[in-house]
């Protein structure tokens, strides 16, 4: 039986596009504007990396824009207040683990519906924001933007920073037992639990970590812009759950590799540019990208039943 | 009798689910005004002929015959035309909805967006349940109904249908007595009002009571229908288990050796299992034998600390210990393989090896990095070991068949090295090649020293394979045999809770 891989496919669409690019409108792929796209999509990639997760646990959760805003907005006021950057991102962290901590709570150890508990939060979290920033645009102080570096080394902090978590965590999901556990338990938690696995342990730990890279995230955002929107995290869930879907993560739970996130995001993210480069309309952007999502549920979907007539 | 109208006739059925010939070429036919009972073992085949006859399966070959016309792919709904309802032990009613509108619901096929006319449908329905003498309100929720309340509401769907064929799958299996008095009165005003039911139990004497005629399935063909009159209880047993145990089972090879496990007056109050003592020695096989719901499978769940035990003692070679999760029994030594593979078992997303490695974690992930060469070959030496049919190590569960499966969740129990080995339903859907290996499985274990818990519906394989065979029946443990000595009559009649055994030690007092 020949495994199916959905993170080629997903790759080669990918590789295909850049191609017709490339032959199309080589300007593409100037090296700052490029570099510049690269980077901007850093942040929702390490927030598709912890959702990935979190759907491979059979779960959900929607709340990690609002999460990801909150973080911004809490390290952008530690750093505006004058302590180091080290702290802020420090604040961060620990903020987006107790935001993740709750989900956790509420999901593994109440049995509530993930996708209730992380609707509630969402709204929570983006009610409260607005009630505290009033939309406020937070300025940041100097030494903030790019780590104080210039912008091509901080541009290359983030994207190397980025490339460091995806191999760590796609290395976790393979070689650590939580990883093993994560796969266990979004199969199946019955059989999971039978086998001596604590789902409760497992479920809570996927949110906590999601928090944290939803943190993470903020921060490498934040880094990027001598301001910040206390809104910034708006519809990031949306593009991260889309990029997981697309990069092979079966939605069921129990399948797929963090490696099919990077082409699922980068061939979601690069519609818009791609449409401007062909000088086509850019209102197409979200249909294609809704196209996109729909051909691989249904790549997954058929690809489900021919192996169950195999099975 | 020939005058009177055959409502049902089925001849030659034959249904096959994969490589389990469930219907052997089963005939039945049942006639108008009569109770017709079906008898056998679990898994004989009874649920199957149901299904056939409600079109819930189509069978493989034979013929079905509705009040004197052929029918050909009968579906659920067809079923329903031909006025044929089915009341399961589980009633299948919206829960959330009133008894009138479920009565309303499965009575009339109405377009779409037809109006509802809220007031004939409550008045339907008061009328029905009037019929049946039942006491429930209309417009009572069912989530409120207890069982049985809802059991009569499905046989007042079935008779507002208009059903002539009223088929009851164990009705009487959760009522009281009370209750029960009141659902024969049902069934016998169903039949002189010239109904035909068919009429499942396990209970002879509610089979006396009511039934006309009986027909015995035994593995999955019919060996015969009687007056009930004609027979005694202890013929009917004889007809439901009178097999030959053959001879393909592997022979006991060595004595069992000292008391692994001891459990005393162990109950349960929230699983239903009261006051279970017994041991399991080395190198034995105790079988245990009961019927589905008399609480194996609780027992079981209790030893592997899924629902803990809430009093009694549980001993492990010799020393007390308690046993409050899943985690606790693999630390102890005990292990598990549970009934139905599919569910719970072998997960089908993962690799062979991610699945034989799961119980092991610590293990196999010593200071929390994987050990892929460990792991690798406790993969391959457990494909070896155990005759699993693979591409290797990599294949994902799902690729391989039941057999297979089964091997692969009884491996990943080995590599636990555990002192005893609980085994539910060890060869259930699995096909007479695979099952043959892993009797021989079991058997070579048995013999390196690991005591082992079987709970099988199967009796030949019961009586196979056990060095003694524990019954049970409503929770409790009610027999206690000698392998050797065990006989299928003296088990079948300890689990049915029929006293013409000797054999049999608990006392129940329901009648």
């Amino acid at each position: 039986m020949k495994k199916y891989s959905r993170e080629w496919s997903v790759a080669a669409a990918f590789g295909l596009l850049m191609l017709s690019l490339l032959i199309v409108a080589p300007h593409f792929f100037q090296w700052q504007p490029l570099l510049s796209r690269v980077t901007s999509q850093m942040p929702a990639m390490v927030v598709a990396l912890g959702v990935a997760m979190v759907i491979i646990s059979r779960q959900i959760d929607i709340s990690i824009g609002a999460q990801f805003s909150m973080c911004a907005v809490i390290a952008g006021l530690v750093a505006a207040s004058g302590l180091p950057l080290g702290v802020a991102i420090l604040a961060a962290i620990a903020a987006g683990a107790l935001m993740g901590a709750l989900n956790g709570l509420l999901v593994a150890y109440l049995g509530l519906p993930s996708i209730v508990v992380t609707l509630a939060t969402m709204v929570t979290w983006q009610e409260a924001l607005r009630l505290w920033q009033q939309g406020r645009l937070l300025n940041l102080p100097e030494g903030i933007q790019w780590f104080g570096q210039s912008q091509e080394s901080g541009q290359a902090i983030v994207i190397g920073a980025t490339a460091l978590l995806l191999i760590l965590l796609a290395w976790v999901m393979k070689n650590i037992a939580a990883g093993r556990a994560i796969y266990a338990v979004g199969s199946d938690a019955e059989a999971a639990r039978l086998a001596g696995i604590n789902p409760q342990r497992t479920t809570f730990g996927v949110f906590v970590s999601m928090g944290v890279l939803a943190a993470l995230a903020a921060v490498m955002n934040l880094v990027q812009s001598p301001q910040i929107q206390p809104s910034c995290g708006d519809g990031m869930e949306l593009k991260a759950i889309a990029a997981a879907v697309v990069g092979g993560i079966a939605i069921r739970g129990g399948r797929g590799t963090l490696w099919g996130v990077l082409p699922g995001l980068f061939l979601l993210a690069n519609v818009n540019p791609a449409l401007t480069h062909f000088h086509q309309p850019p209102y197409w952007e979200k249909a294609i990208q809704g196209l996109v999502i729909i051909l691989a549920v249904v790549a997954d979907g058929w690809n489900q039943k021919k192996q169950s007539n195999n099975g | 009798m020939s005058d009177v109208e055959k409502l049902l006739e089925l001849s030659e059925i034959k249904k096959s689910f994969g490589a389990v010939r469930a219907l052997k070429g089963v005939s039945f036919e049942l006639k108008a005004g009569e109770v017709h009972a079906l008898l056998g073992e679990n898994g004989a085949g009874k649920s199957t002929l149901i299904k056939v006859i409600t079109g819930a399966h189509a069978p493989d070959s034979g013929t079905l015959t509705v009040a004197g016309q052929a029918v050909a792919a009968l579906t659920p709904s067809k079923a329903q035309e031909w006025g044929i309802a089915c009341i399961y032990q589980q009633p299948a009613l919206f829960p959330d909805l009133s008894v009138s509108e479920n009565i309303g619901l499965r009575l009339k096929k109405s377009a779409a967006f037809a109006k509802v006319d809220w007031g004939k449908q409550r008045e339907v329905a008061a009328k029905l349940l009037e019929r049946i003498g039942a006491e429930i309100s209309p417009d009572a929720e069912v989530a409120s109904l207890s069982m049985p309340e809802q059991q009569l509401v499905e046989i007042a769907c079935a008779l507002g249908s208009g059903a002539r064929i009223v088929i009851m799958d164990e009705p009487t299996a959760s009522l009281t007595q009370k209750e029960q008095h009141l659902l024969y009165a049902v069934v016998r005003d169903l039949r002189d009002s010239g109904v035909g039911v068919v009429y499942i139990s396990h209970r002879l004497e509610e089979i006396f009571a009511l039934a006309d005629r009986v027909t015995v399935l035994r593995d999955g063909e019919s060996v015969g229908t009687h007056p009930v009159g004609s027979l005694t209880e202890a013929q009917m047993i004889q007809l439901m288990v009178g097999r030959e145990v053959s001879a393909i089972y592997p022979p006991a090879e060595s004595a069992p050796g000292d008391v692994v496990l001891e459990m005393q007056s162990v109950s349960c109050a929230a699983s239903g299992i009261a006051d279970v003592s017994l041991t399991v020695r080395a190198g034995e096989i105790l079988g245990m034998a009961g019927l589905v719901g008399a609480g194996r499978t609780e027992l079981a769940r209790i030893l592997f600390g899924i629902t803990p035990a809430s009093s009694g003692s549980i001993r492990l070679e010799g020393k007390t210990i308690s046993i409050g999760n899943p985690q606790d029994a693999i630390a102890q030594g005990i292990a598990y393989v549970p009934e139905d593979r599919r569910k719970h078992g072998v997960i089908l997303d993962l690799p062979i090896a991610h699945n034989i490695t799961m119980a092991i974690h610590r293990r196999i992930f010593p200071q929390h990095f994987l050990l892929k060469q460990a792991e690798q070959n406790l993969a391959v030496e457990m494909i070896r070991d155990l005759g699993i049919k693979a591409f290797g190590p990599e294949a994902p569960g799902g690729s391989l068949s039941g057999g297979n499966q089964q091997k692969v969740s009884v491996a990943r129990w080995l590599a636990t090295k555990p002192r005893l080995l609980i085994l539910d339903e060890p060869t259930q859907g699995v096909d007479v090649g695979a099952k043959s290996e892993i009797h021989k499985i079991i058997r070579r274990l048995a013999k390196d020293g690991l005591a082992v818990l079987m709970i099988s519906s199967d009796l030949p394989e019961v009586l196979g394979m056990s060095d003694r065979v524990a019954v049970m029946r409503g929770g409790r443990l009610v027999a206690m045999v000698d392998g050797k000595k065990a006989e299928a009559a003296s088990i079948m009649a300890a689990a049915l809770g029929h006293s013409h055994s000797d054999s049999e030690k608990g006392q129940e007092g329901t009648r």
